[in-house]
Parts: C-alpha cells; sequence; structure tokens
C-alpha cells in the first residue's frame, strides 16, 4: 500500500480517540428537545436546576401573616396595589434571614411616584373603585428639605395626625 | 490505484471525517419533522406591557434586580424602563438613566434642562426580553448553552456557556448581557422560577400601576390572551423575524 | 456585593442613548481572530498558485508560505481564548456543537482546513524529512524519523505520487482555506441586527482582504526572512507575488466599495446614523488608513513599471497595516459604534497599559503577543522544515 495513506490513518486514528472522548464528556441528558436542534439544543436537566431558582420576594399576603396590622391598612389605602416589598425589600427567609428588613424614610423613595413630571400619567388605574387622579408634586417647591413621611402616613395615604402644617 | 478513484476516496475520507456525529442530530425524523411549521398546543408565556400606565417608577428593575441576584449597582439588568421625550421641533430625546433602577425623579432627559413647554409628547417604555417564538440568540449559540422551553421561555445554561457573546449581539432588543459574578450570558428569564410555581414575575408584582403583566398566551381566561387577541397591541421591531412574544398597549412610532 | 464594571463597560463610552445592557462586547480579539486566518487562507492560496496554477516564479516562497500558514493556523484559535468569558470551556464547541450557529462550523472548517494543510506540508517535505531521519541523531533525528510515518520510500515511483497528492491537496486546499476564512465572514454577515455587518457580501469582502493580507505579509516575511537568513531574495517570486496582490487588491476593494455604495443608496433606517459613523466618526480611520493607504496607494505602487523588492516590500507593508485597520474598522469601530436603537454611539477604547487582569487580556500587550507569535513558531518551524533554504539544490 503506497505511503501516502499514512497519514490519514493517523488522522482516523486521532478522531476515534476524539470520539471516544467527547462520549464521555457530553452530558448525557444533553437533547435536541422536541427534535427540535435549532432552538431546543440543551442539556435537559438545566430547566430544573432553573425552576429551583430561590425565590426572594414573597409578595403581600406573606408579609400580611404576622404584619396584619399593616396589611390591613395599606390593602384599604390608595397604596393598595403596592407590594410592601417595593418599599420594604425583598423577605427572602425574613423573619430567619434577613431578621430585620430596611424602612427607607428618603424623600426619593416617595418621589419615584409622586414626583411631577409632565409626561407622567397623572390617572391611577390601579383601584377597584376606579380610576383616580394620581397625586404629583413638584418636589422643588413641595416641603423641599422634608421627608415626606413627616407628614404622611404611607400605609394609609393619609396625612400623619401629628403632621404640623 | 487511479487518479479519479485516488481523488474519490480522499474525498469522501476528509468529508467524513467532519462530519462530527451531531451533526446527524438534523436528520432524525423528529428534527425533520419540527421543520414543518407547527401551531403547539401547550402553554405559551407571553407579556403584556401597557405604557400608558407607565409612570417610570422604576420598581420593576429594583424588584427584577434583586429576585434574580443581578448586582443592584451593576450598569446592566434584565429588564429597564427607557424615558421618550419628543420636542417642538421634532427631536425625540430617549434615556434610561442606570436603567431606571431608581426611577425618574426629575424632568431631565440625557441629563438636559428641558423646558416644559418645549415638550409635546413623553412617555415611559418598558423593556425585557421577548422570549421570541423564533429567537435569533439561540439560533446562534455554537455549544448549545441558551435554548427555548417547552412554553417558550429563553434560558441560559450558566454551566455551559462559554462566553463568546454571539447570543448578545444577535438580540435586536438589547435583552442580553454579561452577568458581572457568574461570567456567562444573562437575560430576563419571565422568572421563570416563579411563574412555574404559580406565581407572577417579579416585575409584575412589583408594578402598582398595572403595567405589566404575564400570562399564557394559549388560555383562554387569561388577562393577556385577552388583551392580545382583543385590544390594538404592537410588538418591537417585528421585521427582524423573531415573533417577540411581549405585546406593546400604546406603542408609539418613536419608540425605538 | 460590590461590582466595579461589566464587561464592556472599561473600554466602552457611550454617547446619546444606547440600551443599557449595550457595551463593545466584541473587541480587538475578534478582529485579530479574522485577521490571523485570514493571512491563513492567504499564505496558502500563494502556494496553491504555484501548485495548482503553475506560476513558476512562485516555487522559492511555495514551501514557505505553506509553513507560514500552519504557524499562523496555530495562533489562529488563540485571540478567541483571550475573548470568551469562560476560556476553559471552550472545547465544549467539540462536544456539543450547534451547527445553526456559524461559530459552531469552526470545529469543521479548522480541523478540516488542518488536515488538508499538514497532509500537504508532509508530502512536501517529505524527501528532506527522510534524508534528515537516515543522517541526523538524537532528539533532531527522532523527530524526523517520526515524522516519516515510517516510510522511507523515496524511490521515482513514490516522489510521483507525492507530486500528484500535493497538487490535489494544493486544489482541495483552496476551498477549504476559503472556508476557513469565509464562514467567519459568514459569522458577521448573518448578524441581522447590526446594519453595518449585515451583508450577503461579508463573507467575500473578508475572503478578499484575506488573500490580500495573506499575500502582502508573506512577501513581507520572505523578504525579512532571506535578509536575517542571509540567503537571496528571488526577485522573480516578489514581483510575481506583487502582481498577484495588485489584482487581488482591486477586487477587493470593489467589493467593500459596492457595500458602502449599496448602503448609502437602498438607505434603510439605519442608514441615517451609519452614515455619522461612517463619513464623520471614523472617517480617517476607514477612508484615509484602511482604503487610501491599505488598498488605493499600494495599488498604484505594484502597477507602476519595474516592480523592484522594495517597492513591493512597502506595498506589501501597507496593505499589511490596511487590512488589520479593516477588521477593526467593521467589527470595533464601525459595526458596533452605534446602538441598536440607532439613537446613539459607543466608540470602542482598547486598553493600552494593563492595569487589571482584565485589561491585560484585552490590551494592546496581548494583541502585540498575538501578531508577533506566529512568526516565533515559523522560526522553531523552521529549524525542522526549513523555508528559506533551498532544500531540494542542496540535496542534490
Amino acid at each position: 500500500m503506497s505511503h501516502a495513506w499514512r497519514p490519514l490513518f493517523v488522522v482516523i486514528g486521532v478522531f476515534i480517540l476524539f470520539l471516544i472522548v467527547r462520549a464521555a464528556l457530553v452530558p448525557a441528558d444533553f437533547v435536541a428537545k422536541n427534535g427540535d436542534y435549532k432552538y431546543q439544543w440543551h442539556r435537559l436537566g438545566n430547566e430544573e436546576e432553573w425552576k429551583n431558582f430561590k425565590v426572594k420576594y414573597k409578595g403581600m399576603q406573606y408579609c400580611g401573616e404576622c404584619h396584619d396590622d399593616q396589611y390591613e391598612a395599606i390593602t384599604s389605602s390608595k397604596h393598595a396595589k403596592v407590594q410592601c416589598e417595593n418599599c420594604h425589600g425583598p423577605a427572602i427567609d425574613h423573619p430567619e434571614d434577613p431578621e430585620t428588613l430596611t424602612i427607607d424614610r428618603s424623600r426619593s423613595l416617595c418621589l419615584r411616584c409622586h414626583a411631577k413630571l409632565p409626561y407622567r400619567p397623572s390617572t391611577y388605574y390601579g383601584l377597584p373603585e376606579g380610576p383616580i387622579r394620581l397625586a404629583m408634586q413638584d418636589p422643588d417647591e413641595h416641603n423641599p428639605d422634608m421627608e415626606c413621611v413627616t407628614c404622611h402616613d404611607v400605609h394609609r395615604t393619609e396625612f400623619k395626625e401629628d403632621a404640623d402644617f | 490505484m487511479k487518479r479519479r478513484d485516488f481523488l474519490k476516496l480522499g474525498l469522501i475520507t476528509v468529508a467524513g471525517l467532519t462530519l462530527p456525529l451531531s451533526a446527524f442530530e438534523l436528520l432524525t425524523p423528529e428534527a425533520l419533522a419540527s421543520l414543518r411549521k407547527k401551531e403547539r398546543k401547550g402553554r405559551r408565556w407571553g407579556f403584556v406591557v401597557d405604557t400608558t400606565r407607565c409612570v417610570g417608577c422604576g420598581m420593576c428593575v429594583k424588584a427584577c434586580k434583586l429576585e434574580n441576584e443581578v448586582p443592584f449597582e451593576a450598569n446592566v439588568s434584565r429588564t429597564w424602563v427607557e424615558r421618550y421625550v419628543q420636542l417642538k421641533d421634532g427631536e425625540v430625546i430617549i434615556d434610561s438613566p442606570k436603567e431606571a433602577r431608581y426611577g425618574y425623579i426629575k424632568n431631565d432627559p440625557q441629563g438636559r434642562e428641558i423646558k416644559e413647554e418645549e415638550i409635546v409628547k413623553g412617555f415611559f417604555v418598558p423593556k425585557l426580553c421577548n422570549q421570541c417564538e423564533k429567537p435569533s440568540c439561540v439560533q446562534v449559540c455554537p455549544v448549545g448553552a441558551t435554548y427555548k422551553t417547552e412554553d417558550g421561555v429563553i434560558l441560559v445554561d450558566r454551566s455551559w456557556c462559554i462566553g463568546c457573546m454571539y447570543c448578545i449581539q444577535n438580540c435586536p432588543y438589547g435583552a442580553r448581557f454579561i452577568h458581572p459574578v457568574h461570567n456567562v450570558a444573562e437575560k430576563c428569564t419571565f422568572c421563570y422560577h416563579r411563574i412555574t410555581k404559580g406565581m407572577n414575575s417579579a416585575c409584575v408584582d412589583a408594578c402598582a400601576f398595572g403595567a405589566r403583566k404575564i400570562g399564557d398566551l394559549h388560555d383562554p381566561n387569561s388577562e393577556v390572551y385577552r388583551i392580545v387577541n382583543t385590544q390594538r397591541v404592537m410588538v418591537l421591531k417585528p421585521e427582524f423575524g423573531n415573533e417577540p412574544m411581549v405585546f406593546y398597549i400604546g406603542l408609539d412610532y418613536i419608540v425605538r | 456585593m460590590a461590582i466595579e464594571h461589566v464587561h464592556g463597560e472599561l473600554w466602552t463610552v457611550k454617547e446619546l442613548f444606547n440600551y443599557p445592557n449595550e457595551y463593545v462586547y466584541w473587541t480587538v480579539h475578534i478582529a485579530v481572530y479574522p485577521y490571523i486566518t485570514g493571512l491563513v487562507a492567504g499564505a496558502f492560496v500563494l502556494s496553491s498558485f504555484y501548485h495548482v496554477f503553475g506560476m513558476k516564479e512562485l516555487k522559492p516562497v511555495a514551501k514557505f508560505a505553506l509553513v507560514f500558514s500552519f504557524a499562523l493556523l496555530i495562533m489562529a484559535p488563540q485571540p478567541l481564548l483571550f475573548h470568551l468569558t469562560q476560556p476553559q470551556r471552550n472545547y465544549h464547541i467539540l462536544l456539543t456543537p450547534h451547527f445553526y450557529s456559524a461559530i459552531a462550523s469552526f470545529t469543521v472548517v479548522y480541523f478540516t482546513y488542518m488536515i488538508i494543510l499538514l497532509y500537504e506540508i508532509w508530502f512536501a517535505y517529505r524527501p528532506y524529512i527522510v534524508t534528515q531521519a537516515q543522517m541526523r541523531k538524537g532528539l533532531l533525528g527522532l523527530i524526523y524519523k517520526i515524522l516519516t510515518l515510517g516510510s522511507y520510500d523515496l524511490s521515482e515511483k513514490a516522489r510521483h505520487t507525492d507530486e500528484k497528492a500535493i497538487k490535489f491537496l494544493a486544489a482541495i486546499g483552496i476551498p477549504s482555506a476559503a472556508f476557513l476564512h469565509g464562514y467567519v465572514g459568514f459569522i458577521f454577515g448573518s448578524v441581522k441586527t447590526v446594519p453595518l455587518w449585515k451583508t450577503p457580501l461579508m463573507p467575500f469582502i473578508f475572503l478578499m482582504s484575506a488573500v490580500i493580507s495573506g499575500v502582502a505579509l508573506c512577501i513581507v516575511t520572505y523578504v525579512i526572512g532571506c535578509k536575517i537568513s542571509k540567503r537571496e531574495i528571488s526577485e522573480d517570486a516578489v514581483r510575481a507575488m506583487g502582481k498577484l496582490l495588485a489584482w487581488f487588491i482591486v477586487i477587493a476593494f470593489l467589493l467593500e466599495s459596492i457595500d458602502i455604495v449599496f448602503h448609502g443608496y437602498i438607505a434603510e433606517e439605519s442608514w441615517e446614523i451609519l452614515s455619522i459613523i461612517l463619513f464623520e466618526r471614523i472617517f480617517t480611520k476607514m477612508f484615509i488608513l484602511q482604503w487610501g493607504m491599505g488598498m488605493i496607494l499600494p495599488f498604484i505602487l505594484l502597477i507602476l513599471p519595474r516592480l523592484g523588492v522594495t517597492r513591493a516590500f512597502i506595498s506589501s507593508l501597507l496593505v499589511v497595516i490596511g487590512v488589520f485597520m479593516m477588521r477593526m474598522n467593521v467589527i470595533n469601530y464601525g459595526g458596533q459604534g452605534m446602538s441598536k436603537s440607532l439613537s446613539g454611539f459607543m466608540t470602542y477604547k482598547m486598553p493600552i497599559i494593563p492595569n487589571s487582569l482584565e485589561t491585560l487580556r484585552e490590551g494592546l500587550p496581548a494583541v502585540i503577543f498575538l501578531l508577533a507569535m506566529p512568526f516565533v513558531l515559523l522560526w522553531i518551524f523552521n529549524k525542522i522544515l526549513p523555508v528559506f533554504k533551498n532544500i531540494e539544490a542542496e540535496e542534490h
């Protein structure tokens, strides 16, 4: 046989070696699911891994299980659709971890919704009673040196009893 | 050996050697069958964004980052809110300061002082991964690290992604980025870990204004089904052929 | 957890509006990669002009071009390893390739070409390898003995087989080399989201600039290599390479300019911002350096009468630099110079002085290292398979 085939045998040998190594390294559950090699070529086990990702935000009702006073108050107020965790951060494993959630009293938190902008929609449709006006203030004019919570009770969307104005 | 045989044998051998066996996945009966258009019956996640309701508070961005462990101070996000301001002279100013993670508090598009009288039109546009039906990002992943689930969500296998960033280049919407901690491709998953448990995506819960809704596009009882099939809705960049599954109410021609 | 920056933030400057997640993700390494594979293809095509199309004047550089192509081929995937955020997982592309992705075809085209190239080099150097194996002792002798693959047949019949094999491999090697580099053009051409890249012309634009860069670098390296090893430069070979270079420059220039003309004529939505990038932001880089100094001037230098070694050398140097500019202009400054929102710009600022692992990986020193290594490898290979020495003449 001609010497010309020798390199080819080397190549074939290396290729077979590669196939053996590959068979050992490819995850067993790597498939083209539903035969869809274009969009579903993946390691099947990853789907479960994503489903098991830890949930951090528990939702208002979870908060209400212990903090029933604030829960009752806010769900009867204009902030009924505002999640507790929006302002207080995610519950995660509260009360075990973290033991306490943050209480953010800064103006900038309230201004996110209530700062007057020319293009901010002025009607709020989130309440079962129907559309109401979204209360907005010009932050430079409306008590710029005070925190909103000085006068405003956020859980009841009312003025505080001791608000001094 | 005759020259012709030499050539033939050589060509066949070289060609045969160069086909890794996984190429034959393309020829299985199921693969060929799936090339024909088929209407899938099962659950298909879809999203509705109502830009007439969005006030630009950015609570969705905050919730998303904290729920999905994208570092809060990092200048990337799975979801973001854009602000569009059109002026009298026709100029359109677009911005999304820090993806709107701190919301919009001032009238300062792109940091410019714009007088209110100059503005003719303005609104906010929340954006996220469109979980396309024909995702151009999945098409170009060289290793099969990103894929579409049976219920229509596009996920990334963090243990398999090599970080070539081809998927990031191929997303028309800028939904993808490199996760600063895991150093692989990252994107919105519709909070797959929540919706598969009957919960809402974190951004949907966080929106007190009802600007974001998620549901099963194949379920006549779901709100997204109702909206998409009764109202005038639009998608972003339909010309790319990706068939995005996030439907917008109130999308304007100036939106990019 | 405090994060200083995300991937891309260090070398991207954003202006006006960009989607928050947009950065220049494909950096200089993604320009170096097609640059090197282009040199691989160009060098091979040059060699095939001798072996297949019988351009006798190229005989002195035919073997050199092959070995140089191999040195470049070894270095071709290295910029990719510098670029990946998970380079240690690079073998995933061999384990579970997704052939709908152009990048996955790297596995097929790279190794196919490598097999053909090595095969051809083996046949071309076989007489030398066999005689050296019989003569040498020690480590070098062992290397040559292994390279013979057990065959010491230098009969008339065997040499005849070698000649036929070389011709065959040089012929099928041309489409293989074309695929090796053409698929890279396809990678960019098929990205529908980047207006500057999306064109069916892209594989051909890349391929033609690959050929001119390969031929030009062969001229440069051949001249310098001969000077260093004190060997006679074949003026005929240089002139022949120069003529080839000139005509391929014409084709390359035609393809590149037609692409821009079409963009401007059709004037799609992206043209407004694309034209600002081309004609204002990267005007010097593109039209002065890449086209002017990189193609038009070298072409004029090459076709003026009485082409000599010096003029061909200067012309080739300009082409080599010009094509590198082309890669960077298309990939880093042009294609990724704008936001997908078509409403903002991004400027790529390649890190020059590294001050961290990331800037070392992505910076100028890494680029210099990658571009220098093929020459180092060539020098090493030259010790076993001499490229500038006329081994046939010495044999007799």
